[in-house]
């Protein structure tokens, strides 16, 4: 569970700047309460009030959030082989936790220790504990976003920055790894303009292409 | 403007696509070479993520010392390739973070 402790230390202030936006994008508290429950996703949540904040209609809003969220669709495809022998009633609430930082966080423990049985554990408890931290984050936002005027422009959202460079930089072992993670960065910038943030999932997917490419055309250092 | 059906059906389409796959696990077979590809999937969709977050915060690409955003980063990657320690990563590359942006204003 130990593994779950720097997701939480990372999210907590994104949920807190979160709590203070949303209030200000003219959700009550109970609404944005509903958001970090009920959604529970972190980008498209920022997304979503951000759209409301300047007047777009429900139909956009929701057609933004299902393309922001179209990379949790790599990462189901990811975890597809380690949760097929589990049953519905787990792969429900593991299918609801499946956000960024649990992936990131869980997926590697997949490939490392592939053969313990515990694994599905270890990935509903890293999820549960970002799961309360991430609403538990978003009441301190609502309550201190009243209070503390300006604190949206501290710029607690790096800590998300800040989180993601430090599970992507591990992975950065080997040359194809390293060329995928390089294209992606570049990519990403390249396509930053493409409306909903679909360069997201370009950028992501060529990258992926270009790590595969060059993983099976390399030379074998073992056989 | 009804939040509370916006709510519903952000909440509807996000697990929509998070579970799809998972509902049917066991019919579908991804080919092998998909299964390969997707080893590189969680740290490029980070980058891709934390790149323009990073180099853009204000939406323009912004490669200047005026930057603190730029400058957290470079320290928790360096502190991330010494120490490979997530936590720590955070903490101190938030704390240069903070102190930079202070020293700018």
């Amino acid at each position: 569970m130990l593994d779950a402790v720097p997701l939480i230390v990372g999210g907590i202030p994104f949920g807190i700047i979160f709590g203070t936006l949303a209030l200000n994008a003219g959700l009550d508290v109970w609404q944005t309460m509903g958001m970090s429950s009920i959604v529970f996703a972190g980008s498209a949540q920022f997304v979503a009030i951000g759209m409301l904040a300047t007047g777009t209609s429900i139909g956009f809003i929701v057609a933004t959030t299902l393309i922001v969220n179209l990379r949790h669709l790599i990462y189901a495809a990811s975890m597809l082989p380690h949760v097929k022998h589990l049953d519905q009633r787990w792969r429900i609430p593991l299918g609801f936790l499946l956000i960024d930082e649990v992936f990131a966080a869980t997926y590697p423990r997949y490939l490392n220790h592939a053969q313990d049985k515990n694994n599905h554990w270890h990935y509903l408890g890293v999820g549960v504990a970002f799961y309360v931290s991430w609403n538990i984050a978003t009441v301190i936002g609502i309550f201190f976003g009243a209070t503390i005027p300006g604190i949206e422009n501290w710029g607690l959202d790096f800590a998300m920055s800040a989180t993601f460079i430090g599970m992507v930089i591990p992975h950065l072992v080997n040359k194809p790894m390293i060329a995928a993670v390089l294209t992606s960065a570049v990519l990403s910038i390249i396509t930053y303009q493409l409306p909903h943030k679909i360069g997201l999932v370009i950028s992501a997917i060529v990258a992926m292409a270009v790590g595969y490419y060059l993983e099976q055309h390399q030379p074998r250092k073992k056989t | 403007m009804n939040i509370w059906l916006l709510i519903i059906l952000m909440a509807m389409v996000t697990f929509s696509i998070r579970y799809a796959l998972y509902a049917r696990a066991n019919s579908i077979k991804l080919p092998a070479k998909l299964e390969q590809a997707l080893k590189f999937s969680a740290p490029c969709v980070l980058t891709a993520i934390l790149v323009p977050a990073v180099l853009m915060p204000q939406g323009e690409l912004t490669v200047t010392f005026d930057n603190p955003y730029l400058f957290g980063a470079i320290i928790a990657i360096l502190v991330a390739l010494w120490k490979k320690n997530i936590l720590l990563t955070i903490v101190i590359s938030m704390g240069c973070f903070f102190a930079y942006k202070w020293l700018l204003l």
